[in-house]
């Protein structure tokens, strides 16, 4: 399934940089960033949970905020980008 | 049913694959290329000059996830395996029955046939679809002959007559393979099969797209915990993956000569894609290579009717179906091995 996570991470602190590194780390692992802090993830029943779990284990609850969205599928019908740096798909072919 | 993992191919040389946390970055001289989540990959692939970082070869080797190194020409060199698991008494079922003459003839004339009707199936479609009488009368031929040998497929009585048979029919196809061909025929003309090294730009491109399609065979056998070296068509030889062979034998055709020659008739790949080296041997260029390797991984995601099965999967999990439905025979949950058989 395609998810979409969002987050705004208070940052006033060092320990809130802190988090924000560990939440953008979390969500390179499993997906891509699409904008600042939104990234797009391709993942399965289980990886999703895996990602839940890792996204809640860095934030602060009390500070920051986390939003996921289940994206409707196909994405190439429901998603449109505009401007720079469009986002890849990780099923097609990957020739470097 | 696993979902059909990606591929991930370097071509690009110099190119530097490290570990970034659960990523694999590919950076060439000192740019980040490509950052790809570990669980899109079931396999990565490095064509020649390519570096990977110890954390890379070690995490992969701890996943499960097959590193196969290739030279620049897509020339099988080495694959990096982590420690052997699966199933051992499924491994035993499979020495047991290559040791059993009958079995493995069984086994291996399935496989046969299965390659046979395959190969004739796409030659009678060339045949249909060719707007040359002569082209089509020959094609028409070679369909005979190879009904004829499939015939004779079912009466072999031990390997070796097996094994004449089915070169016969190869022989046969390969014969006609150029008359299947529409566009630039004069470069495009196949005389015979050549290969280490191929003669002609057909057989470079057959040679590299076996190659691809033997690494997931050999992947699939993998997959399922078979030996992948103990083959019951092909002879067992040291280093050679008799068993991923064998898986291929039945998709060559359909897998990889019809995808040759859509990306020749489709001029996807036309005569300046390849390089002819001194003393004879042609092979694909950077841009051929990476041509080539796109349009295969389409073709894996493209979705077809498993006859058997009768379900819908993508083209690239047909060898981990086949390996599947061996391994049901093997541990003598299935009567026979039936092969994949294109529509």
């Amino acid at each position: 399934m395609q998810v979409l996570v969002t987050y705004d991470v208070a940052t006033e602190k060092d320990d809130g940089k802190k988090r924000l590194r560990k939440v953008a780390q979390v969500c390179k692992n499993f997906g891509q960033r699409v904008q600042k802090s939104v990234f797009e993830c391709l993942v399965d029943q289980g990886q999703y949970e895996q990602l839940l779990r890792a996204l809640v284990k860095c934030i602060d609850e009390k500070e920051d905020t986390l939003r996921v969205y289940r994206l409707r599928e196909p994405k190439e019908q429901f998603c449109r980008h505009f401007g720079v740096k469009p986002s890849m798909n990780f099923q097609d072919p990957l020739v470097i | 049913m696993h979902q059909l993992l990606n591929t991930l191919y370097v071509t690009t040389p110099e190119a530097y694959v490290r570990l970034d946390h659960d990523t694999l970055r590919v950076e060439v001289e000192g740019e980040t290329k490509l950052q790809v989540p570990l669980h899109h990959l079931g396999a990565l692939v490095c064509f020649g000059n390519v570096l990977l970082s110890p954390a890379v070869l070690h995490r992969c080797a701890d996943d499960g996830r097959s590193v196969v190194l290739l030279d620049r020409n897509g020339r099988f060199k080495a694959r990096i395996e982590g420690p052997v698991s699966g199933n051992v008494l499924l491994r035993k079922a499979q020495h047991a029955a290559v040791a059993d003459s009958n079995r493995t003839l069984t086994i291996a004339r399935n496989i046969v046939a299965g390659k046979v009707q395959n190969v004739r199936q796409i030659v009678l479609r060339a045949a249909r679809e060719t707007d040359d009488p002569q082209d089509s009368a020959q094609l028409t031929d070679t369909a005979q002959a190879l009904a004829n040998t499939l015939k004779l497929v079912e009466t072999a009585a031990d390997l070796d007559q097996l094994r004449g048979f089915e070169g016969e029919a190869a022989r046969r196809h390969f014969a006609t393979f150029s008359y299947m061909v529409r566009e630039e025929r004069t470069v495009f003309q196949l005389n015979g099969r050549s290969r280490r090294p191929p003669r002609d730009p057909i057989n470079a491109l057959l040679s590299f797209l076996y190659v691809l399609l033997l690494g997931d065979c050999v992947a699939a056998a993998e997959g399922v915990g078979l030996d992948p070296q103990i083959g019951f068509l092909h002879a067992l030889r040291p280093g050679r993956p008799a068993l991923g062979l064998d898986l291929m034998e039945e998709l060559r055709s359909v897998i990889a000569e019809r995808l040759a020659l859509t990306l020749i008739n489709r001029r996807q790949v036309t005569p300046k894609h390849f390089v002819e080296r001194p003393g004879g041997a042609v092979s694909l260029n950077d841009d051929g290579r990476k041509e080539v390797i796109i349009a295969y991984q389409k073709r894996k995601q493209e979705e077809i009717t498993h006859p058997v099965l009768e379900q819908k999967m993508p083209v690239g999990l047909i060898p981990h179906v086949q390996a599947r439905l061996l391994a049901r025979v093997l541990r003598g949950d299935l009567e026979s091995y039936l092969p994949f058989l294109a529509r």
